[in-house]
Protein backbone atom coordinates (compact mmCIF):
# COMPACT_ATOMS: atom_id res chain seq x y z
CA UNK A 1 0.00 0.00 0.00
CA UNK A 2 2.91 2.38 0.99
CA UNK A 3 4.50 1.63 -2.19
CA UNK A 4 1.43 2.53 -4.51
CA UNK A 5 1.10 5.64 -2.56
CA UNK A 6 4.84 6.78 -3.11
CA UNK A 7 4.53 5.80 -6.93
CA UNK A 8 1.32 8.14 -7.13
CA UNK A 9 3.31 10.87 -4.65
CA UNK A 10 6.47 10.61 -7.61
CA UNK A 11 4.18 10.75 -10.85
CA UNK A 12 2.30 13.82 -9.06
CA UNK A 13 5.25 15.62 -7.41
CA UNK A 14 6.84 15.13 -11.41
CA UNK A 15 4.20 16.51 -12.94
CA UNK A 16 3.71 19.71 -10.47
CA UNK A 17 7.50 20.52 -11.59
CA UNK A 18 6.58 20.05 -15.13
CA UNK A 19 4.02 22.20 -15.24
CA UNK A 20 6.04 25.24 -12.95
CA UNK A 21 8.58 24.87 -15.26
CA UNK A 22 5.83 25.85 -18.16
CA UNK A 23 4.72 28.53 -16.46
CA UNK A 24 7.92 29.87 -15.55
CA UNK A 25 9.22 29.58 -19.52
CA UNK A 26 6.13 31.18 -20.57
CA UNK A 27 6.45 34.12 -17.71
CA UNK A 28 10.10 34.80 -19.69
CA UNK A 29 8.58 34.56 -23.00
CA UNK A 30 5.01 35.91 -23.17
CA UNK A 31 5.17 40.09 -24.23
CA UNK A 32 2.99 41.78 -21.73
CA UNK A 33 2.13 42.16 -18.20
CA UNK A 34 -1.40 40.56 -19.30
CA UNK A 35 -0.16 37.40 -21.43
CA UNK A 36 2.35 36.92 -18.44
CA UNK A 37 -0.22 36.86 -15.59
CA UNK A 38 -2.10 34.36 -17.35
CA UNK A 39 0.98 32.22 -18.07
CA UNK A 40 2.19 32.60 -14.02
CA UNK A 41 -1.07 32.25 -12.50
CA UNK A 42 -3.54 29.75 -13.75
CA UNK A 43 -0.24 27.16 -15.10
CA UNK A 44 1.99 27.85 -11.40
CA UNK A 45 -2.13 27.31 -9.71
CA UNK A 46 -2.35 24.12 -11.20
CA UNK A 47 1.36 23.38 -10.56
CA UNK A 48 1.50 23.61 -6.82
CA UNK A 49 -1.75 21.85 -6.47
CA UNK A 50 -0.15 18.57 -8.18
CA UNK A 51 2.87 19.13 -5.83
CA UNK A 52 1.22 19.48 -2.70
CA UNK A 53 -1.42 16.73 -3.35
CA UNK A 54 2.08 14.63 -4.67
CA UNK A 55 3.69 15.60 -1.18
CA UNK A 56 0.55 14.51 0.57
CA UNK A 57 0.67 11.01 -0.99
CA UNK A 58 3.70 11.10 1.09
CA UNK A 59 2.88 11.84 3.98
CA UNK A 60 0.02 9.32 4.52
CA UNK A 61 -3.58 10.17 5.65
CA UNK A 62 -3.35 12.10 8.96
CA UNK A 63 -3.73 16.27 10.39
CA UNK A 64 -0.66 17.01 8.11
CA UNK A 65 -2.36 15.70 5.00
CA UNK A 66 -5.05 18.00 5.80
CA UNK A 67 -3.46 20.66 6.59
CA UNK A 68 -1.25 20.42 3.21
CA UNK A 69 -4.62 20.20 1.09
CA UNK A 70 -5.74 23.49 2.81
CA UNK A 71 -2.66 25.00 1.76
CA UNK A 72 -3.19 24.14 -1.98
CA UNK A 73 -7.21 24.79 -1.71
CA UNK A 74 -5.39 28.13 0.07
CA UNK A 75 -3.17 29.04 -2.91
CA UNK A 76 -6.03 28.05 -5.30
CA UNK A 77 -8.28 31.03 -4.14
CA UNK A 78 -5.56 33.67 -3.37
CA UNK A 79 -3.28 33.58 -6.65
CA UNK A 80 -5.60 34.09 -9.31
CA UNK A 81 -7.06 36.92 -6.95
CA UNK A 82 -3.91 38.53 -6.50
CA UNK A 83 -2.91 38.43 -10.51
CA UNK A 84 -5.93 39.95 -10.91
CA UNK A 85 -5.83 42.86 -8.68
CA UNK A 86 -2.13 43.58 -10.27
CA UNK A 87 -3.60 43.38 -13.87
CA UNK A 88 -6.71 45.63 -13.37
CA UNK A 89 -3.41 48.56 -11.30
CA UNK A 90 -1.42 47.97 -14.66
CA UNK A 91 -4.44 48.77 -16.88
CA UNK A 92 -5.73 51.72 -14.84
CA UNK A 93 -2.06 52.91 -14.93
CA UNK A 94 -1.86 52.73 -19.07
CA UNK A 95 0.27 49.87 -19.54
CA UNK A 96 -1.17 48.90 -23.18
CA UNK A 97 -2.04 45.72 -24.13
CA UNK A 98 0.21 43.63 -26.56
CA UNK A 99 -0.90 43.81 -30.35
CA UNK A 100 0.40 42.08 -33.27
CA UNK A 101 1.72 45.04 -34.90
CA UNK A 102 5.64 44.59 -33.45
CA UNK A 103 5.70 47.35 -31.06
CA UNK A 104 5.51 46.84 -27.30
CA UNK A 105 3.09 48.62 -25.17
CA UNK B 1 13.44 8.63 -0.88
CA UNK B 2 15.50 10.66 0.55
CA UNK B 3 17.82 11.32 -2.90
CA UNK B 4 14.27 11.68 -5.04
CA UNK B 5 13.35 14.92 -2.59
CA UNK B 6 17.16 16.34 -2.60
CA UNK B 7 16.94 16.31 -6.35
CA UNK B 8 13.54 17.27 -6.70
CA UNK B 9 14.77 20.47 -4.44
CA UNK B 10 17.40 21.20 -6.78
CA UNK B 11 15.17 21.22 -9.87
CA UNK B 12 13.03 23.50 -8.16
CA UNK B 13 15.74 25.53 -7.00
CA UNK B 14 16.90 25.90 -11.17
CA UNK B 15 12.86 26.19 -11.83
CA UNK B 16 12.75 28.98 -9.37
CA UNK B 17 15.72 31.16 -11.27
CA UNK B 18 13.69 31.20 -14.26
CA UNK B 19 10.70 33.99 -13.13
CA UNK B 20 13.91 35.89 -10.87
CA UNK B 21 15.15 36.78 -13.91
CA UNK B 22 11.63 38.39 -14.53
CA UNK B 23 11.81 40.12 -11.34
CA UNK B 24 15.36 41.52 -12.50
CA UNK B 25 14.52 42.35 -15.94
CA UNK B 26 10.88 43.71 -16.21
CA UNK B 27 10.16 46.44 -18.55
CA UNK B 28 6.81 47.68 -15.90
CA UNK B 29 6.86 47.26 -11.92
CA UNK B 30 4.12 45.05 -12.41
CA UNK B 31 6.04 42.31 -14.66
CA UNK B 32 8.38 42.12 -11.30
CA UNK B 33 5.79 42.08 -8.64
CA UNK B 34 4.35 39.02 -10.99
CA UNK B 35 7.55 37.42 -11.03
CA UNK B 36 8.04 37.64 -7.10
CA UNK B 37 5.14 36.18 -6.77
CA UNK B 38 5.69 33.17 -9.02
CA UNK B 39 9.41 32.87 -6.56
CA UNK B 40 7.15 32.57 -3.52
CA UNK B 41 5.29 30.24 -5.24
CA UNK B 42 7.78 28.16 -6.03
CA UNK B 43 9.64 28.86 -2.10
CA UNK B 44 6.17 26.96 -0.71
CA UNK B 45 7.20 23.85 -2.73
CA UNK B 46 10.76 24.08 -1.54
CA UNK B 47 9.40 24.35 1.99
CA UNK B 48 7.48 21.64 2.19
CA UNK B 49 10.51 19.41 0.36
CA UNK B 50 12.76 20.62 3.17
CA UNK B 51 10.30 19.41 5.48
CA UNK B 52 10.50 15.75 3.65
CA UNK B 53 14.05 15.88 3.75
CA UNK B 54 13.89 16.21 7.66
CA UNK B 55 11.12 14.49 8.51
CA UNK B 56 9.39 17.49 10.00
CA UNK B 57 5.99 18.07 7.56
CA UNK B 58 4.08 18.90 10.46
CA UNK B 59 6.04 21.97 11.61
CA UNK B 60 6.98 23.25 7.92
CA UNK B 61 3.44 22.93 6.65
CA UNK B 62 2.67 25.85 8.98
CA UNK B 63 5.50 27.89 7.80
CA UNK B 64 4.50 27.13 3.91
CA UNK B 65 0.85 28.16 5.09
CA UNK B 66 2.38 31.51 6.44
CA UNK B 67 4.47 31.84 3.66
CA UNK B 68 1.39 31.56 1.22
CA UNK B 69 -0.55 34.33 3.43
CA UNK B 70 1.91 36.25 3.32
CA UNK B 71 2.61 36.18 -0.41
CA UNK B 72 -0.99 36.88 -1.07
CA UNK B 73 -1.01 40.02 1.25
CA UNK B 74 2.15 41.62 -0.16
CA UNK B 75 0.70 41.45 -4.06
CA UNK B 76 -2.71 43.09 -2.58
CA UNK B 77 -0.93 45.46 -0.58
CA UNK B 78 1.12 46.67 -3.45
CA UNK B 79 -1.71 46.78 -5.79
CA UNK B 80 -3.70 48.57 -3.19
CA UNK B 81 -0.49 51.29 -2.87
CA UNK B 82 -0.65 51.98 -6.39
CA UNK B 83 -4.38 53.40 -6.34
CA UNK B 84 -2.95 56.34 -4.85
CA UNK B 85 0.37 56.11 -5.90
CA UNK B 86 1.65 55.93 -9.51
CA UNK B 87 5.06 54.28 -10.36
CA UNK B 88 7.32 56.46 -11.03
CA UNK B 89 8.36 55.01 -14.52
CA UNK B 90 7.42 52.08 -16.07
Amino acid sequence: MELIANILGVLFVLGGALFMLVGSIGLIRFPDVYCRAHAATKVDTLGIMLFILGIAFFTGFSLTSLKLLFVAAFVALTAPVAAHALTRRALIHGVKPWTRKGKEG
Amino acid sequence: MDFFYILISAIMVLVLLIPFYRVLQGPTVFDRLLGAAAVGAKIITLVLLFGLVYGRVDMFVDIALAYAILNFIAVIAVARYFRFTSPARF
